[in-house]
């Protein structure tokens, strides 16, 4: 064999190769698995036009930022939904490396001479890719249901849904490095992404929680998911909220740190896991 | 030039488990040596410290010179491994499997579509590049592993039990293909628990409950009879 030696220095080249091979085996994943984006997609339209029709009449909305009027529970609840999408993307990444990593898939990814927070990132980003495609074609039908924010919402949403995908993906990850078996997943539905679902500004504004309990309240306001939702609600509207912002970023540093410290072999669970990635 | 792989003092455990107990051993370059022991030696957390999926905390891993813990890009990018497990996606083609694991080396794709090429012809594969691999055979799912393996062109390959679950056909067309490629200069690491997989001029090495029992060529180590001596060995050991 021929040129067998490898290079010992990984140019901006390969990382840029590296990214763009896995990037593309996601999108692979994704295309082959057709009705992994049916349910995406179908999960939203569902809590879009029969919750939302049927909570229209008895949840009733006062005007609220990034709102100048009042809107349609409809259109309340569509960047919710859009966080939603966002949200369960992450935990079937989360799932997937799970899946990987019982099957023994993971290990190709982990013995890459690359830096492990490099090869998890570009996951990452990866994974965010395909879950804004979701969004975009969810907020497409959402149009034609007479939600319609203004035409530059759908761009100034763009880096919110970056950042929030980002962020979701991101605790999806360090969830990951915690579950040892696939079968241990469903625990995660109950414990992790109903709570934060529901106990968030996703369906009703916060101040309808404060009515019904303080606790609640506050519980919701320190919801990660609830400033995801904000940070999207209010880009679909042209507008910044500084504090969800700085949530979102804060937890998307806090959950890939959580996620690299995790999968490094020194360090974390995966240091003392018998038997292999 | 020294070895492809040595593995100097190595230990390794888990809480109070200890799976790996000052290990040492050393793969020549162009050789196939296998790593002999039953389920449970220790040969799987001995590849997971090699390939860095474990952090080895005592002795020194060295790959082609580079050492695992100061140089691990290097040492990595010299590596093929081949798992017990499988480790290609089924729902992808064989081609899109090996890009993908070629990108994962820096490969560009239009670079890692020739060597695709050039190492399915190596494994006997070269009409299966646009199969699924859910669509190929035990046995060419394995040469397609070694394939995988081989593509970003390393110096050793670490196979952990290549041959399990395979017919005696596949089995036997695997160990052939791996020794065919040591012939071409590729260093091997085969593990293994099945004796009749190694013959006397191969370099040996005996991994019992986390220690080297003994470590030459399997024709010194066996003396013209190897299951007696393993037994030998690894009766009095247990």
């Amino acid at each position: 064999m021929s040129d067998r030696h490898s290079p010992q220095i990984l140019t901006p080249r390969m990382w840029l190769t590296a990214f763009m091979g896995i990037t593309r085996r996601e999108a692979l994943r994704f295309v082959n698995q057709r009705g992994r984006f049916l349910a995406a997609l179908v999960r939203p339209l569902v809590w879009l036009f029969i919750f939302a029709a049927g909570f229209r009449a008895v949840l009733g909305l006062s005007i609220t930022p990034p709102y100048q009027t009042y809107v349609l529970y409809e259109v309340y609840v569509t960047p919710g939904l859009c966080a939603m999408i966002q949200l369960f993307n992450g935990m079937q990444s989360s799932l997937s490396m799970v899946y990987d990593r019982e099957t023994g898939a993971m290990r190709t990814l982990l013995v890459s001479p690359f830096p492990r927070w490099f090869l998890l990132g570009s996951k990452l980003v990866a994974g965010v890719i395909v879950s804004i495609i979701q969004v975009y074609v969810f907020l497409a039908i959402a149009w034609f249901w007479g939600v319609d924010p203004p035409l530059f919402g759908y761009i100034t949403v763009l880096p919110a849904l970056v950042l929030s995908g980002l962020m979701l993906g991101a605790m999806g990850l360090f969830l990951s490095s915690a579950i040892r078996q696939l079968e241990n997943f469903a625990g995660v539905m109950n414990f992790v992404i109903f709570p934060m679902f529901f106990a968030s500004s996703a369906l009703y504004p916060l101040w309808r929680m404060a009515e019904s309990s303080t606790l609640l309240h506050d519980i919701c306001a320190a919801n990660p998911f609830t400033h995801a939702v904000e940070l999207i609600r209010f880009a679909l509207y042209g507008q910044i909220n500084p504090l969800s912002l700085a949530a979102v970023t804060g937890c998307l540093i806090l959950f890939f740190a959580g996620a690299v410290f995790m999968y490094d072999p020194s360090k974390g669970l995966w240091a003392r896991r018998k038997g292999g990635a | 030039m020294g070895a492809a792989l040595e593995i100097d003092h190595v230990s390794h455990s888990f809480g109070g488990f200890q799976a790996l107990s000052d290990v040492s051993l050393s793969v020549p370059r162009g050789s196939f040596t296998a790593l002999l022991g039953v389920n449970g030696a220790g040969k799987t957390t001995l590849f997971s410290l090699i390939t860095r999926l474990y952090n080895n905390t005592s002795g020194r891993i060295s790959v082609a010179g580079h050492d695992l813990r100061r140089q691990p890009g290097a040492a990595l990018a010299r590596l093929g491994v081949v798992f017990q497990s499988r480790a290609l996606d089924a729902d992808l083609t064989v081609a899109q499997n090996l890009t993908y694991h070629a990108a994962l080396h820096g490969i560009p794709r239009r670079q890692a579509l020739i060597r695709a090429a050039e190492v399915l012809a190596q494994v006997g594969l070269s009409d299966r590049l646009h199969a699924r691999v859910s669509a190929l055979s035990g046995g060419q799912s394995r040469r397609a592993e070694i394939a995988r393996a081989l593509i970003h062109r390393p110096e050793i390959l670490l196979l952990d039990e290549p041959t399990v679950g395979l017919d005696v056909k596949s089995r036997a067309e695997v160990v052939a293909l791996t020794r065919d490629l040591t012939a071409q200069g590729v260093s091997a690491l085969w593990a293994t628990h099945i004796l009749d997989e190694i013959r006397p001029e191969d370099g040996l090495v005996i991994l019992h409950q986390g220690r080297v029992l003994a470590d030459g060529t399997a024709a010194r180590i066996g003396g013209g009879d190897l299951t007696r001596r393993f037994l030998d060995l690894t009766g009095d050991a247990a």
